[in-house]
């Protein structure tokens, strides 16, 4: 799997082209193409029903809104980020990668208040060591994007840390997917926008129009210190994630056990997403035209939107080996 | 038990650890090359050896209290001395150094949770101004009545911080051969509650080549209590910093080959508050390796603190064990 | 090698206060390339000593703390995660999403780790130390056997040029002053000068001046420069703060000599060295209030290299700064004579 590969290319949402081009020089299909919003859709052609596997391309990142008379960055975040872990990470600013330092006042500084206050937006900058707003300008515009600057590093009990695992771990798992043969036509979709809004999958379904749609994702995982047990949402190591209820989609009860019985046939580790927070395509894509049968299968991430994504790579191998079975069986499955 | 009780109910003070001395005196100069008290009260007991010098410090005072003024009525006002906490106080018996018993209370229309000190006072069973003056003067110094009991293999009383420490030394001097490499210093140290001010001078005096002071630190096994991870009769704790130091690697490597070497349960502690004696010791002259041995204690600085006696004396062994281990392989 | 490149090698060693092992080896070594003998005392402070050709003229002992903020491990939680208790005086604000490594029995990665925005509701709050952990990916059988309380826990940073000559590195604050003197042993190399030069790399400044404290009552030297840190200007900082790329700052005040500073500041102005000028009423923070007050009493100065966001994971100065800083020193040790006289 390409996991190391394609975290490490920047690509916050409305900025995929890394991963795009990246993902086209690879994929394995009849057709590749890339949409109006710019989601690439990898077409292997087949006779049974439209089978849409999507993945997003677009991590969360920041957005360069103003630059200081000083030559500081002021910046926006692109999807959701707690502020609590920008202060002091590096980032990487626009395709050239120019290094900066996301900052805020030390705390020998900080009088009254401040010092229990939690950072907000604006009392953070980027410092990319400009003297002045001119020499900033040389090296970025307003309007350039910044990711964080997390490597790929393996740890721990065969964990990984990395930025961007939500969703680059699903897009490697597709490239994986893609290899396979199968009896459906299917549409391996790798989608942007996911996180300012599902709005690449709104859109490519609508061109689509699949009769049935598997997401392919990285989700919440919180089995950390301090964290009770009901709270946890997933747990790492125990397998892919299905998700039964989230804000934005609730799945196909008749698909939703298919799933559970495949998993339980190929003897793959499962566990059901304990929350109903936050949402994936899945919802874009249900709603779409005349309506789609949607189901979701996550990789578990600790400290996911931060600089730290953690995951570990057995789960990834479940979702890879479930979703593969699922997919090879769907024509059986009476959906 | 009965040197442990005895230390414990002595009234000692900071800086009037006069009877609380002569206890420990009577204990060690049989055992001791020299012993004499120093400059600022310290009781230094110098046991020669031909290596290297090891300083061993414990200290004999404890928090308390000072009158500052008596009223018509017989009640007395005070200022605290260390660290006292406003809600160990209320309702807690106290002794002079004199014998003189009395309870501290509060002016009652205030609210107890938030009471400070200015609005608390002694009451000492006098009924005027005079008959208070003729067992207490303006100036004397008291602590929490002393009272000393063993509960199951728990033992619990006043000042065990750090009288047990005190206690300890002792007993390990005594159990030890007079004839070790080690050129001994066991100090017993005053006004380590007002800012570990004997350990700085004795230290400064002896100049050992390593020090370690023997104390008492919080655990975290009561209930719903702060994230301690020491617990009661796991062990001695070697500690690894506190606010006032940071262990030396040589001591580290010590404590450690010493705990292991004699089989002692041990625990380990790294703290973001309070301070020992090896705070002032280490930084004295060109600078001293130091350490600290905590015993676990729970309510400390309360008039009943709770130590485990398994810890006590495993805390002895140890000292032993260090005393009998020539130090100079590790400097 | 100039004092940006003194800095990437002192950066990319490890030296929590109490713990300066790795570094201090690093600095031992590059001492020994310029003095005559180098010395460890018993806190751990690193001692050079550079003989001049006169014993009677007044040694300069040039000095910076080569330890840095980090993290010690109090705990191991049911999850093997970490708990702990910071050395130094940090800012919780900028530990989650922070990457660390646990020196234990081998070196092992981990996260301190942060909730997602997802599973947040209410108020934000700064998080307690207390509240935050590190995962080590591992069980607690595992780290059990790695890890022990008391290891040190530091920071994963990587030392990234930025514009100009402005670099981003976890520990300016001091590594820089470690670079500076070492930048002014190697500019005094080809020099025979009169008196005997002390370079000194002093530990546990982060936790109260401790080293300097030691190091300067047994070298009592004849006057001593401390360099240190001070605060760049950055938003919203422009009191007590200064400008990065403007020259090196010198103290004025109390805990200062100030026939000595002054001497510096004639220097400067002499050879047109760009410094800037501060005034403190009292502490300055720094090993110079220790030094100053060491043993028989020390004539000292205190030179500062602006830096900005000090004690976050990633600190931001000019390193053009740094190398006027080793000029005018090493200008200022060449002046020194016998009969020199420091005093009022």
């Amino acid at each position: 799997m390409l996991v190391k590969e394609l975290t490490s290319l920047g690509a916050p949402s409305g900025f995929e082209d890394a991963v795009r081009n990246f993902i086209k020089e690879r994929a394995t299909a009849d057709e590749i193409y890339t949409d109006s919003m710019g989601n690439l859709i990898c077409h292997k052609k087949g006779n049974g029903k439209k089978v849409m596997v999507a993945a997003h391309m677009d991590e969360v990142g920041l957005i360069i809104t103003e630059i200081t008379e000083k030559g500081f960055l002021k910046f926006s975040t692109l999807g959701g980020i707690e502020t609590a872990v920008l202060c002091s990470k590096k980032v990487l600013i626009g395709e050239n990668s120019v290094p900066g330092i996301i900052c805020a006042k030390a705390i020998h500084l900080q009088k009254g208040d401040e010092v229990n206050s939690p950072l907000k937006l604006k009392d953070l900058c980027i410092d990319i060591g400009a003297n002045d707003k001119e020499s900033a300008e040389k090296l970025i515009q307003m309007g350039d994007y910044a990711v964080f600057d997390g490597v790929f590093t393996p740890f721990g009990n065969n964990l990984v840390k990395s930025k961007a695992l939500d969703d680059r771990v699903g897009c490697a798992i597709l490239l994986e997917l893609m290899k396979e043969d199968y009896e459906s036509d299917m549409y391996f979709t790798f989608t942007v926008q996911e996180e300012v809004g599902l709005r690449g999958a709104q859109v490519a379904a609508f061109n689509i129009k699949p009769d049935i749609a598997l997401v392919v994702e990285g989700t919440t995982c919180s089995d950390v210190y301090g964290s009770k047990p009901h709270n946890q949402v997933t747990n790492l190591g125990g397998g892919a994630v299905m998700t039964a209820v989230d804000r934005a989609a609730i799945s196909d009860k008749n698909y939703y056990d298919f799933i559970m019985k495949t998993a339980k046939e190929y003897d793959i580790k499962l566990q059901i997403k304990r929350t109903t927070m936050g949402g994936t395509d899945a919802g874009a894509i249900q709603r779409s035209g005349i309506g789609v049968k949607t189901a979701v299968l996550a990789v578990p991430c600790r400290y996911i939107h931060s600089p730290v994504s953690v995951m570990n790579f057995d789960d990834a191998d479940c979702v890879y080996k479930l979703a593969k079975a699922v997919l090879k069986n769907i024509e059986r499955s009476g959906l | 038990m009965q040197l442990l009780k005895e230390l414990v109910m002595s009234v000692s003070p900071s800086g009037r650890e006069n009877t609380i001395r002569e206890i420990i005196k009577t204990q060690l100069s049989s055992v001791c090359d020299e012993i004499f008290t120093d400059t600022l009260g310290n009781l230094v007991c110098h046991r020669k050896g031909n290596g290297k010098k090891l300083m061993l410090a414990a200290h004999m005072d404890e928090i308390g209290f000072m009158v500052n003024y008596i009223d018509d009525n017989g009640f007395i006002r005070f200022s605290t001395i260390g660290g006292v906490p406003k809600y160990n106080v209320i309702n807690s018996p106290v002794e002079f150094v004199n014998g003189t018993k009395g309870k501290i209370s509060y002016e009652n229309k205030e609210n107890p949770s938030t009471v400070n000190f200015e609005k608390m006072y002694m009451d000492i069973g006098a009924n005027s101004k005079e008959t208070a003056e003729e067992n207490v003067q303006i100036g004397d110094m008291a602590s929490y009545c002393g009272n000393f009991e063993i509960i199951g293999k728990r033992i619990m009383g006043k000042a065990l911080d750090d009288r047990a420490g005190c206690w300890a030394l002792i007993r390990a001097m005594q159990n030890t051969s007079s004839t070790n490499e080690n050129d001994i210093y066991a100090v017993f140290t005053v006004q380590e509650e007002v800012g570990l001010r004997g350990a700085k001078t004795s230290a400064a005096l002896i100049n050992p080549d390593m020090a370690i002071a023997i104390d008492v630190s919080n655990v975290g096994d009561t209930p719903e209590s702060l994230e301690l991870n020491l617990k009661l009769g796991k062990g001695p704790a070697v500690k690894m910093k506190d606010a006032s130091f940071l262990i030396h690697e040589s001591v580290k490597e010590l404590l450690l080959d010493c705990a292991k070497g004699a089989a002692i349960p041990y625990q380990l502690e790294a703290a973001s508050y309070g301070g020992t004696d090896a705070g002032a010791i280490h930084l004295s002259g060109g600078g001293i390796a130091s350490g600290t041995i905590s015993i676990p204690t729970r309510y400390i600085h309360s008039a009943n603190e709770i130590i485990d006696s398994e810890d006590l004396s495993n805390t002895v062994l140890l000292l032993e064990k260090i005393i009998d281990t020539p130090i100079k392989k590790y400097i | 090698m100039t004092t940006s490149e003194y800095l990437e090698i002192l950066d990319s060693k490890y030296g929590v206060s109490g713990n300066e092992k790795e570094i201090r080896t690093c600095v031992n070594e590059l001492f020994s390339k310029y003095c005559d003998e180098v010395s460890v005392d018993t806190l751990g402070n690193v001692i050079g000593i550079k003989k001049g050709k006169n014993p009677s003229a007044p040694s300069l002992m040039i000095e910076g703390h080569m330890d840095e903020l980090g993290l010690m491990v109090s705990d191991i939680t049911e999850e093997g995660s970490l708990k702990f208790v910071p050395i130094g005086g940090f800012d919780p604000k900028v530990l989650p999403g922070t990457e660390v490594t646990i020196h234990g029995k081998e070196k092992l990665f981990g996260v301190i780790g942060a909730k997602p925005p997802h599973l947040i509701s209410g108020d934000r709050k700064v998080p307690k130390t207390t509240e935050l952990c590190v995962d080590t990916g591992l069980s607690k059988d595992d780290v059990s056997s790695i890890v022990r309380i008391g290891d040190i826990i530091t920071f994963n940073t990587a030392y990234t040029k930025l514009d100009g000559d402005m670099v981003a590195a976890r520990c300016i604050d001091d590594r820089g002053g470690i670079a500076i003197v070492l930048r002014v042993l190697e500019l005094l190399s080809n020099f025979e000068i009169e008196n005997d030069i002390i370079a000194v790399a002093t530990v546990q400044e982060e936790v109260g001046l401790r080293g300097a404290k030691t190091a300067a009552s047994h070298i009592q030297p004849g006057c001593a420069i401390a360099i240190d840190v001070c605060h760049g200007t950055s938003p919203g900082v422009s009191d007590e703060a200064f400008p990065c790329g403007k020259g090196p700052v010198l103290t004025m005040g109390p805990n200062l000599h100030s026939k000595m500073t002054r001497k510096l500041i004639e220097i400067a102005k002499r050879d047109n060295i760009d410094i800037q000028l501060e005034v403190c009423n009292g502490d300055t923070g720094t090993d110079a209030w220790e030094i100053q007050v060491a043993g028989m009493g020390i004539p000292t100065s205190l030179l500062s290299i602006p830096v900005r966001y000090m004690h976050a994971n990633y600190e931001i100065a000019d390193t053009s700064d740094m190398e006027t800083a080793a000029k005018l020193i090493a200008t200022f040790a060449t002046t020194l004579k016998e009969g020199d006289c420091l005093c009022w």
